[in-house]
């Protein structure tokens, strides 16, 4: 097994088994151990050009921290993701490596690539376990600069960009709108795939640098970011508020009882601890035959969680095919494991009710790929005449999420994209069109990936950095916009 | 770290008044806006309007009836105890302005939200009808602060042990048929089925009428589409677009089908928690 060739494979993770797992929220992947991660990163052929780190939206220099878990230096390797990836435990976990740095390693070309992600979450959970043993979190305090900066929403983009700006020195304030830090990480993604002991352990991080997070705060409402600009002192604010917004197919019968956004249905579960109840006063109804519309992340949490609630069928209805599914390749296997069932070319035309106003069937249209659309996929269009007829008792929608309008609406000088509701900014500094106000995450790409908005709100904090450095000076803005 | 009761006060036999210590709340909080609150860590997100706001001393008034599992266990809250989350002001506030002559109805829990409501209304001086509907005598709440704020103060009961014998549209209906009242305005806050049947009745006179809809709601912000109501033919979200609508557009049926949701579930809860004060 050691030998000088590299194997084609990765080495493999150990996962629960699917069996066990259908009906219960642990973690599914365990993750490498110490023999585990050293073979896997030996199979990294530390190429002279590395094709990886471009592949990677935050470049962290995968040879170099992979070389050092060869040399099980692993606080060093550490250190190494840290220094462009504030969050490499959760994306270890969550990024979809198969589009990303995983899809240009080159041993992909001829087999499987280096498991960058399984090696990234090792190395991030390594360290925890380390620092936790050693409590030797040894904080140089930075200098104060004396200028207070507010942070809306607490997802990656939020939580990157405030811990980026207290190390320099700022007063940093997080504004949130729900009783929980941590935006999709803890409302979204399911325990059983992010354990939100994780997202705990990134928010006490956080808060140990000085930040403040001020939770049951909703910006536009409780206080318009006008009013913390002019009258509360922040002289610049991060807008990370993710895009929340659920996206629904106004078909008849959407209103009846039983038809959840996966924003609901996932809020309830995993922020609420519906599965729980009674334990949890939160309740949530899964029904014996479940359908969830769509083929992303979203449709894939919402269907593993709605199995793990009891429900005994589980069908994602998903209107192009497999291959064209966005969902990390990972998730739509583990769902195949644990049975959830798959109806491909389909979409939902109409649902029909009981007399009390329940969900009980779902009219179905068959779909066939047309011509490439303008994500390069090839567009489904509906095939005349072949509607069908399922019974379920629970659907959920998952067919995207827009960003959450709040904001813009109560703040006049943003400007937003007329279509897609995103908040205009300069890509390169996070600016938006109002003055000291900059802004990342989903709530300037529309629904995107973790590592994005981790990448955006830190880019965002060097320039709020500059910004507030020069604000005196002539034009600095206009440089920035 | 939660949010302070200061003051305690019982209404009615099922309803109680609490001034809430919150000083973002407060400072912000408009007519027919609302909070949502979490009274303990395994607890469910609620909604309740803010009756009453204080900007000075930072602090909130919420007036709930009992109804099940969350209300019973907040009913059991002293002076001193604390609510664990308590987010607002949410929704939109009620539009107000100089109308002339409102009809401002309320009905059990609705009651609670007439009374910013007929405030707000006086203060843009308009004349101020208030019809306050209850099942009988006891369950009458706020009857003192209405009837001071108001320019006509009425009573319905629905077994006429105080004012007027009936519901409070049959009351509406006697000021504009007997007493040929011109009523420009009407705002009705109640149990659905009330608010249904001002609605036909203000419809036939072409009275316009807000209604304060109460859907089940999660996160209150918009983004989670539990409260989703349908007015016309649009789909909205009560959280943010409400709750106020027009009540000629409301589909009740859909609301009162909604509100039925977790019926069952409801009941386990409130089971668990009537168990759990009574083994105390
Ligand atoms: C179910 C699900 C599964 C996903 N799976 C993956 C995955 O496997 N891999 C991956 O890379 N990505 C995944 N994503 C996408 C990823 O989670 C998001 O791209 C990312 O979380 C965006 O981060 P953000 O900081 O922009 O905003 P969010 O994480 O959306 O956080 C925004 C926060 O702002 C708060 N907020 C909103 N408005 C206000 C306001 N006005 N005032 C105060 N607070 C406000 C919200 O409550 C929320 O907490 C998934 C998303 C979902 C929903
Ligand atoms: C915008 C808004 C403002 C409100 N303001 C007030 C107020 O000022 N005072 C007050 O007493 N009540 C108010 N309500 C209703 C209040 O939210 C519910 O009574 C409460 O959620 C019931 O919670 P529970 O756990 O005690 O009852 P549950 O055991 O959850 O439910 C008992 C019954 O109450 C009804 N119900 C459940 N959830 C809700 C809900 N969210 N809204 C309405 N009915 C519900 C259902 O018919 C259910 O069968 C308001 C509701 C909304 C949407
Ligand atoms: S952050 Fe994501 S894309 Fe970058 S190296 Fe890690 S797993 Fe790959
Ligand atoms: S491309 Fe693959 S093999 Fe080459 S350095 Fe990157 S991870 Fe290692
Ligand atoms: S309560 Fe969630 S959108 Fe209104």
């Amino acid at each position: 097994m050691n030998g000088k060739k590299i194997t084609l494979k990765k080495t493999p993770t150990r996962k629960q088994n699917p069996l066990d797992r259908a009906h219960n929220f642990f973690e599914v992947a365990l993750g490498y151990n110490l023999e585990e991660a050293k073979e896997e990163a030996k199979r990294c052929i530390e190429c002279k050009k590395p094709t990886c780190i471009k592949g990677c939206p935050v470049e962290i220099d995968i040879p170099a921290f992979i070389k050092k878990i060869k040399e099980e230096k692993f606080l060093e390797a550490a250190e190494i993701l840290k220094k462009e990836n504030p969050l490499p435990a959760v994306c270890g976990r969550v990024c979809p490596q198969e589009d990303q740095c995983e899809k240009v390693c080159i041993l992909a070309r001829k087999g499987e690539p280096v498991a960058i992600g399984r090696l990234e979450r090792f190395v991030a959970d390594y360290e925890a376990k380390e620092k936790c043993q050693n409590q030797s979190l040894s904080k140089s305090s930075p200098e104060k600069t004396g200028k207070k900066v507010a942070v809306v929403g607490s997802g990656p983009a939020s939580l990157v960009c405030a811990s980026e700006l207290a190390k320099k020195g700022y007063s940093v304030t997080i504004f949130e709108s729900l009783h929980e830090p941590g935006g999709v990480l803890v409302y979204g993604i399911p325990e059983f795939r992010l354990p939100k002991e994780i997202v705990k352990r990134e928010v006490e991080y956080i808060k140990s640098l000085g930040v403040d997070i001020v939770k049951n705060f909703f910006v536009g409402k409780t206080r318009t970011v006008d009013e913390l600009m002019n009258e509360d002192g922040y002289e610049a604010v991060f807008v990370g508020t993710g895009a929340g917004l659920p996206t629904f197919m106004y078909i008849p019968g959407e209103n009846l009882l039983g038809v959840y956004s996966a924003n609901e249905f996932l809020t309830r579960m995993n922020l609420m601890k519906a599965f729980k109840f009674p334990e949890y006063d939160t309740p949530v109804k899964v029904g014996e035959r479940v359908g969830v519309i769509g083929g992303g992340n979203v449709a894939m949490d919402s269907a593993r969680v709605a199995l793990r609630a009891g429900a005994k069928k589980v069908t994602v209805f998903y209107r192009r095919t497999r291959n064209e599914m966005p969902a990390r390749i990972e998730e739509i296997e583990n769902a195949e494991e644990e049975g959830i069932e798959f109806l491909f070319l389909v979409a939902p035309v109409e649902y029909m009710g009981d007399e009390a106003g329940w969900v009980r069937k779902a009219k179905l249209i068959r779909m066939r790929l047309g011509e490439p659309d303008a994500s390069g996929r090839r567009r489904p269009v509906p095939m005349e005449d072949s509607e069908f007829i399922l019974p379920v008792e629970t659907v959920v929608v998952a067919i995207g999420q827009n960003p959450s309008p709040m904001i813009a609406k109560t703040t006049p000088d943003l400007e937003i994209h007329p279509r897609w509701g995103t908040l205009v900014v300069n890509e390169k500094t996070g600016a938006t069109t109002k003055q000291g106000v900059f802004a990342g995450g989903d709530v300037t790409t529309g629904a995107a990936t973790v590592i994005l908005a981790a990448g955006a709100g830190k880019n965002a904090a060097k320039y709020v950095d500059y910004y507030l450095q020069n604000k005196e000076k002539q034009g600095i803005w206009e440089k920035l916009i | 770290m939660g949010y302070q009761i200061l003051e305690k006060r019982v209404l009615g036999p099922d309803s109680h008044l609490l001034v809430v210590k919150a000083s973002h709340v407060a400072r912000s909080a408009k007519p027919g806006q609302f909070v949502v609150l979490r009274i303990y860590e395994k607890g469910e997100r609620i909604p309740l309007t803010i009756a009453n706001s204080d900007k000075e001393k930072g602090t909130v008034s919420i007036i709930f009836q009992v109804v099940g599992k969350t209300t019973q266990h907040l009913s059991s809250f002293n002076e001193g105890d604390e609510i664990y989350d308590f987010l607002g002001p949410l929704g939109t506030p009620t539009e107000i302005e100089k109308f002339g002559c409102v009809a401002a109805l309320g009905g059990g829990f609705g009651t609670a939200v007439l009374y910013p409501l007929v405030r707000a209304l006086k203060s843009k001086d308009n004349y101020v009808i208030v019809v306050n509907g209850a099942r009988n005598e006891k369950f009458l709440i706020l009857e003192d602060e209405l009837k001071r704020l108001s320019d006509e103060y009425y009573v319905t009961t629905d077994d006429g042990s105080k004012g007027f014998k009936g519901f409070v549209t049959d009351f509406l209906r006697h000021l504009i048929e007997n007493e040929h009242k011109k009523i420009d305005r009407v705002f009705a806050v109640g149990p659905v089925l009330m608010m249904k049947s001002v609605a036909g009745l203000t419809k036939k006179y072409t009275i316009k009428t807000i209604v304060s809809l109460n859907p089940i709601m999660v996160d209150g912000t918009g983004m989670c589409g539990a409260c989703r109501v349908e007015i016309g033919d649009e789909t909205k979200f009560a959280c943010v677009d409400g709750p106020d609508f027009d009540a000629h557009k409301v589909n009740f049926d859909l609301l009162t089908k909604r509100l039925q949701m977790y019926k069952k579930e409801e009941e386990i809860c409130l089971a668990k928690i009537i168990q759990k004060s009574s083994g105390e």
